[in-house]
């Protein structure tokens, strides 16, 4: 696993393209992001900042242009990429019959964490975000916010380098909001690309900022 | 891209029919047993032969899209299987006339090919429903070309099970299996074969290059921001 | 005119009934789907599949629908897919998974079944090498046709409807090693190594096919 080298920027997109069937979704999207930087990505519904997001976290291919993220080219290298980025989408992806423990402990074991210092790990999350009292009921049970807090922990389970965070605060209450900061707020050697409808929320925290427009195409800076 | 050799792979279509045409008619004896309906053989089995191997292909031609990506993969596939259908139904037509002339129903349960043929066509006519259910087209591609190398998998096995599910109740009532024809009538069944392979072939491609070119001209049509007529079928890939 | 505080249930049935012939109109898509379920339903049992295991396919088609049904509430497969792993260790998971809900629905129906139907003991161990070689098939074909169907529309119906006809040469092999094992008088072992044989070719084929393309089957 090779780390980008001190030149080069984490995320280097140029020219990308992401197509669905006749519609396009995104076009000539191009950017740079150094490590530790946070980038915002804002722009009315259906702009294309989610269809970004899940290019940059591998799950979807790009349908033209070059995306390199910590130093693997996508989509060809996506799977050097994927143990490295820690993604925070619309769904919490949690199984509602399992607990929030059992459910990290499941997303541990994909990353490879597993015994004694899975489940130290764990139990550190549960205690940031304020859940581990409820950590044993099933998710089906839990509050939006609480299953918000839960899919916080479980982005930032494997310690990734780079946090894709799609509209971070829903759902989350004031003090859900602060709790969340210690994991997932600006700081440390964490790059992250925020996508938000909500200007005002993130924009002191952005280093960068990338504004979309409907069709997909950014707005001139 | 797709109409090259057309032309003259029209013409060898139409020269090979007309040459298995008149073989059939001119040239192969009658059937002791069955007469003149026997005839009909010439037309079943090389429709069946070939839309079997058509299946094949459509199989191959999707793992082709599989590991290239190429959408236009997808359409030799897509229109590979389609094509075979197609052939498929006269097979199970041309089928029917021969098992009423020979055995006076319209269909026949003992005859393990038919059976097991049948078996085949219904599994591919899964095809359209499947694509059809599928919305999002770079996914309905990828689908239906699993859905494709499954299938062809599918029809190997399917013949041998039958066989051997039929070979246990009844013995095989269609004795002109191809090792034992006269020679006259294995020159008719070759040529026959030969002319329905090739009558495939052209219409695949011709199919490819009507895609083509209404892919083109819609690509035109949205290049200059012209109305598109018609929405497109959803399930039938599109070809640039 | 002020609408009434209760709908009348005439107007209300009439309303509903309308709303639902005219969306099934435009879509359109079961009735196909259904009339050629029923056929290969027709043809299956003409070609003369015994009850027992016609009844019993339809209802291991039914049940690995539930295979994929979590995955597809929880966001489509997501978390699997943004894990380091080699995307065919989920083909397997979900097919061993499969595989074993079937066994276990085997071990409580076979020995009531064998109560009532099994002239002699010794066929149990020979009936249980066809089963496990007929679960293995399915749980191959099921894993890789339902983890499509999940993405369907018609997601119920879709993976049923290509199943069955999948499942067919199966069937009959799993039907012509265990009917003689059956016969009255003592188990028969005609051409019992030839049904293995094929069902052994099936599981081998269809879990290679599954294991090769399940990677292109998560990708987006």
């Amino acid at each position: 696993m090779s780390p980008a080298s001190a030149s080069e920027p984490a995320l280097s997109v140029a020219a990308l393209r992401r197509d669905y069937g006749e519609r396009t979704a995104l076009e000539g999207i191009g950017f740079e992001l150094a490590a530790g930087e946070t980038l915002l990505v804002l722009g009315p519904n259906g702009a294309g900042k989610t269809t970004l997001l899940r290019i940059l976290a591998t799950l979807l291919r790009p349908s033209g242009g070059e995306v390199r993220a910590l130093g693997c080219a996508l989509p060809g290298e996506a799977w050097k990429l994927r143990g490295r980025v820690g993604f925070l989408g619309h769904e919490p992806l949690l199984y509602r019959d399992l607990s929030g423990r059992e459910n990290l402990r499941f997303h541990a074991r994909l990353h490879g964490l597993q015994g004694a210092p899975a489940e130290a790990r764990i139990a550190e999350l549960l205690a940031t975000v304020g859940m581990q009292r409820r950590a044993e009921e099933r998710v089906v049970e839990l509050s939006a916010g609480m299953r918000q807090r839960l899919a916080i922990c479980r982005c930032v389970l494997h310690e990734p380098e780079l946090l894709l965070l799609d509209e971070p605060d829903s759902n989350l209450d004031a003090e859900g909001r602060l709790l969340a900061r210690a994991l997932i707020g600006p700081g440390g050697k964490r790059t992250r690309v925020v996508v938000s409808h909500d200007p005002e929320r993130f924009e002191a925290e952005a280093d960068r900022v990338l504004r979309l427009e409907a069709g997909g195409r950014a707005v001139a800076a | 891209m797709f109409s090259k050799g057309l032309a003259p792979l029209a013409i060898a279509t139409a020269v090979t029919l007309t040459a298995a045409f008149a073989l059939v008619f001119f040239y192969a004896p009658l059937d002791a047993d069955q007469g003149f309906i026997q005839k009909i053989f010439y037309l079943h089995v090389p429709l069946a032969i070939v839309a079997l191997c058509g299946f094949v292909a459509g199989g191959v031609f999707a793992i082709l899209h599989l590991r290239s990506g190429e959408r236009r993969w997808d359409a030799w596939s897509y229109v590979a299987i389609h094509m075979s259908v197609i052939f498929g139904v006269a097979v199970l037509i041309t089928g029917s006339i021969w098992a009423k002339a020979s055995w006076g129903h319209w269909w026949v349960w003992d005859e393990p090919t038919l059976v097991s043929f049948l078996i085949v066509f219904l599994m591919y006519a899964t095809y359209y429903p499947f694509r059809y259910a599928i919305e999002d087209p770079e996914r309905q591609a990828r689908y239906a070309s699993v859905f494709a190398v499954t299938a062809g998998a599918f029809v190997p096995l399917n013949f041998i099970a039958v066989r051997l599910a039929e070979s246990l109740v009844h013995p095989r009532t269609f004795a002109t299996a191809n090792g034992g024809l006269p020679g006259s009538m294995m020159l008719t069944f070759l040529v026959s074969l030969a002319a329905m392979a090739l009558l495939w072939v052209t219409l695949v491609k011709l199919e490819l290059t009507a895609k083509s070119a209404s892919g083109q001209l819609k690509r035109l049509r949205r290049a200059i921001d012209a109305p598109v007529a018609g929405a497109g079928s959803r399930i039938a890939p599109e070809v640039s | 005119m002020t609408p009434p505080q209760v709908t009348p249930t005439g107007s209300a049935f009439a309303a509903i009934l309308a709303k639902d012939l005219r969306a099934e109109l435009r879509t359109l898509q079961s009735l196909p789907a259904m009339a050629l379920f029923a056929t290969t339903t027709f043809v299956i049992f003409r070609f003369g599949l015994d009850r027992t295991s016609l009844s019993g396919s339809l209802a291991a088609l039914l049940g690995v629908n539930r295979l994929f049904v979590a995955e597809r509430e929880e966001g489509g497969f997501d978390a699997i897919r943004l894990a380091p792993i080699d995307r065919s260790v989920l083909f397997a998971a979900k097919a061993t998974a499969l595989f074993v809900y079937l066994a276990v629905l085997e071990l409580v129906v076979v020995p009531v079944f064998a109560v009532f139907f099994l002239d002699s003991a010794a066929a149990l161990a020979p009936l249980a090498a066809v089963l496990v070689l007929a679960d293995l098939g399915i749980a191959a074909t099921g894993t890789l046709i339902s983890s499509m169907a999940v993405h369907s529309r018609a997601r119920d119906l879709l993976g049923p409807l290509v199943l069955l006809p999948l499942v067919v040469p199966l069937m009959i092999a799993a039907t012509g090693a265990s009917e003689p094992l059956l016969a009255v008088g003592g188990p028969g072992y005609e051409r019992f190594a030839t049904w293995l044989a094929v069902l052994s070719l099936y599981d081998l084929i269809f879990l290679l096919v599954g294991y090769a393309v399940f990677d292109f089957l998560l990708e987006d």
